[in-house]
């Protein structure tokens, strides 16, 4: 057997070296030339941490306190700075999860790749240029003499993320770390990332470590998994073997938490009342005037949608297609440049402030990131009750029912005396979720309301979403770029691109029989699409 | 999976009082400064009792007396207690430098969170603010004082306005940031009014900011009136402050040089004490400036 690229034993890494304190704890993982290992788990897993111990890039007070890391036969871990510094170019790089920070702004990218050559190599100035435009060409990306002259923000970010991979990749390091670099990327965008880390992989023979919490990019590029929880490994087997029989009861409720892309079986068509009807929405930014030309930007162009009592309408698109224009237009966070809104027969789209008030009640809104939603000066049962009270509520009859609705989302009613930062995310959205129905909405609108959680979690929330709704018949308004979570809440589906609706119609219809190219297009990027990861098998052996 | 199993975290997170307990406490720099500070503040507050001498009553017989038992700084052109004139003159100055930081930081809160909320006010507010900007703060002082006359309330209103504008685009700076927090949208979407928008969830993001911006005017101010008195521009002669002893003494430095001295010290330990206290704050509030690198 040939030597391996990457050697962990028993690595544990701990805060401020204390025992008691360990956030990775004990692991075992050996990584072959060529081979693509995953290292998966959810927020506070440890794989991250584990990534950079490998690096030698963690931060003070988080050290390794016990194993070894052997990187082609050489120990990283008591290996001095100025030997790290040398092994981090040649032997093993790393890519990151937002390639726009991680790209120094003010300098050219074509300069960024070469001084990585010219500080681990003695080529020439001519030599390296030439390597420079190899790498890049390599990598996939359009012409590249004038990209190699252009700035990072010139850049979208997917050729961001190519220019770190070819930067990562020039001095050809036997092993490439990859944490999450495809989660802040579009799915059409993700899709070519990912089958680019794969052809460099077979022409280099590079070994990839590749760190991500989604299931679907495992089963699309990993050779071998390691699953990790809470500093534990789980398990360890080949991508295969993992996503037919897990081991371990975490690693089958992880699967089982992966959203489905085949949409979940239609209900019956509903004759309930519309409480949400949109017409002719359009919203138009204008830039520049006066003494410059001015720029119009259409973020969303006559947007037509009708949501009954009970049903759930999703809009899924990539970032810059509009969902999210939509959804604060409908709140009247912005207001629309011209179209009708009508919440429960009355047009609010024009209602100036004082008027709007009222209807305020009839719509709620769940927004994306549990950690700012929520003031984290006051304690959450004041955040809740803050709506009822500007509608004349007495004060103990808005806190009694804010109780209540602790309960209704699953959390203790003593919870309404607690600060947001004494919770988790998903116990945040929950309380979010809470805030929106403590104003007995008819129209609850989430803008990627679940994205920012942990799939368990975020399974948990859309349960929780679609019980409230037939219990309480709320209309939901769902924004999502994920058509697995969308192929799962939705009655009906409404695809964005550019600002304008491509597609519309029942979600069955939409996700599993789309008629746009972009839709199509969609669907074939979403990463793992052919596994049925509920049932354990390929969805070609159903 | 333990989504809905409650596990809160005990520590709350620390309040802003204890951040500030741990200002001082965080290098000895600090705490000797503070401790300079509260004996130049209680000596100011306690002035009248704890004077050796009345610090106004002229004594010809004693002019210009070198330091001794019963003079301890010696005596001034007029006779009077040098050492009794600074204590009494700390009141003046310090209630000056104090009321300064309050009435800048509170106007300028006032208006920065209309310029940073309100849309359309914003525009015509920052215009005026740019242009007193553009005037240094002393020559706006000496305008001030030199149009309505020179006394407490004057001299406060020409030290205070010129520091206003720094607070309002502070303040403004902050609120911009803050109204696009999702919970700042939550609350417009409860239909909260604006004045419970900015009490609520706006207000308190400026606190941590504009204590520290409060210790700096505090230390201009008293630098400011300092100066005016010594141009002649300041409170009346009359009334001992740091800046008029030093005007006073001017003219017979080269027979009792710590007219000039004495004050000049005081002043400048105030001064350096206030800022040395407004870094600590500063780096104790601001997670930003804390220190945690990691070793490369």
């Amino acid at each position: 057997m040939t030597q391996p690229v990457l050697d962990i034993r028993g690595l544990r890494i701990a805060l401020d070296g204390r025992e008691d304190q360990q956030l990775v704890k004990g692991l075992d993982m050996t990584i072959q030339p060529g081979e693509t290992m995953c290292l998966v788990g959810e927020s506070g897993s440890g794989k991250s941490l584990s990534a950079l111990a490998v690096m030698g890039l963690l931060p003070k007070v988080l050290q390794p306190i016990a194993g070894q890391v052997v990187l082609q036969g050489q120990d990283i871990l008591h290996a001095p700075a100025s030997r790290l510094r040398k092994l981090r170019a040649n032997a093993m790089s790393m890519i990151f999860q937002e390639p726009m920070t991680a790209l120094n702004p003010v300098v050219r990218v074509g300069r960024q790749i070469d001084e990585v050559l010219e500080f681990h190599s003695r080529l020439g100035a001519n030599e390296r240029k030439r390597r420079v435009l190899e790498m890049m060409e390599a990598v996939h990306l359009p012409d590249i003499e004038r990209l190699y002259r252009s700035f990072p923000h010139q850049l979208s970010g997917g050729q961001r993320q190519r220019i770190m991979i070819a930067m990562a990749l020039i001095l050809r390091p036997q092993l490439l770390i990859a944490d999450e670099p495809t989660t802040a990327l579009d799915v059409t965008t993700q899709a070519q990332i990912l089958s680019l880390i794969r052809e460099l992989r077979e022409k280099q023979g590079t070994a990839v470590l590749f760190i991500t919490h989604d299931m679907g990019v495992v089963a699309d590029i990993a050779d071998n998994v390691t699953v990790l929880k809470l500093g534990e490994v789980m398990e360890a087997q080949p991508t295969e073997a993992l996503l037919r029989q897990p081991r371990t009861d975490y690693t089958r409720e992880l699967l089982q938490a992966v959203p489905s892309h085949v949409p979940r079986p239609p209900r019956a068509d509903s004759e309930a009342p519309v409480v949400l009807r949109a017409q002719g929405l359009n919203k138009t930014y204008v830039d520049g005037g006066w003494l410059r030309k001015t720029r119009q930007t259409m973020a969303a162009r006559d947007v037509a949608l009708s949501l009954r009592k009970g049903r759930t309408l999703g809009i899924v698109g990539e970032s810059g297609s509009g969902k999210s224009t939509v959804a604060r237009c409908i709140m009247r966070l912005i207001d629309p440049t011209s179209g009708v809104i009508e919440i429960g027969g009355t047009d609010i789209a024009t209602l100036p402030r004082s008027q709007l008030k009222p209807h305020r009640r009839k719509f709620q809104i769940v927004f994306q990131d549990p950690m700012r939603s929520l003031n984290p000066r006051i304690e959450v049962g004041e955040s809740i009750i803050e709506g009822p009270l500007n509608f004349g509520v007495p004060r103990d009859r808005a806190m009694a029912r804010a109780r209540e609705l602790m309960g209704l989302v699953g959390l203790p009613s003593s919870a309404v005396d607690r600060f947001p930062h004494q919770f988790s995310g998903g116990q945040r959205q929950r309380i979010a979720i809470a805030r929106a129905l403590a104003m007995d909405p008819e129209v609850l609108v989430a803008d990627e309301a679940v994205s920012a959680l942990d799939v368990s979690v975020q399974a948990q929330v859309l349960r929780l979403m679609a019980d409230l709704q037939e219990r309480l018949g709320l209309g939901i308004l769902f924004i999502t770029h994920d058509l697995g979570v969308a192929a799962q809440i939705c009655d009906e589906v409404m695809v964005m691109q550019h600002g304008a609706v491509v597609e519309h119609g029942p979600a069955g219809q939409v996700l599993a029989a789309p008629q746009h190219p972009y839709t199509r297009a969609l669907i074939e990027a979403a990463p793992g699409r052919h596994w049925d990861f509920a049932n354990f098998r390929p969805f070609a052996e159903a | 999976m333990s989504d809905t199993s409650l596990v809160f975290s005990r520590d709350a997170r620390p309040s802003i009082w204890r951040k500030l307990r741990e200002a001082l406490t965080s290098s000895p720099v600090v705490l000797v400064a503070a401790l300079v500070l509260a004996v130049i503040v209680l000596a100011a507050l306690l002035a009248p009792w704890v004077v050796p001498h009345d610090p106004t009553r002229l004594t010809p017989s004693l002019r210009l007396r070198p330091p001794d038992g019963t003079f301890w700084l010696g005596t001034d052109a007029y006779g009077r207690d040098l050492f009794s004139r600074i204590v009494m003159g700390g009141r003046m100055s310090l209630a000056i430098g104090v009321s300064a930081a309050v009435v800048a930081v509170a106007a300028g809160m006032a208006l920065g969170l209309m310029a940073g909320y309100v849309r359309w006010l914003d525009a015509v507010l920052m215009r005026f603010v740019d242009g007193l900007m553009a005037i240094p703060n002393i020559l706006l002082a000496i305008a001030i004082v030199a149009l309505w006359g020179a006394g407490f309330w004057t001299v406060l209103i020409a030290i205070t306005l010129p520091e206003v504008p720094r607070v309002v685009r502070l303040v403004r700076s902050v609120v911009l940031s803050a109204r696009e927090e999702p919970y700042v949208e939550a609350a417009i979407a409860a239909g909260s009014s604006t004045w419970l928008i900015m009490r609520r969830h706006l207000l308190p993001n400026t606190i941590a900011p504009l204590i520290v911006q409060g210790t700096y005017i505090c230390a201009s101010a008293i630098l400011v009136e300092a100066i005016l008195s010594f141009l002649g521009a300041g409170i009346n002669p009359e009334t001992p402050t740091w800046g008029n002893i030093m005007a006073e003494g001017r003219l017979f430095f080269q027979i009792n040089p710590g007219i000039i001295l004495w004050p000049g010290l005081v002043v400048s330990l105030t001064i350096l004490a206030i800022n040395l206290l407004g870094d600590a704050v500063r780096d104790a509030l601001d997670p930003r400036m804390a220190k945690r690198g990691i070793d490369r």
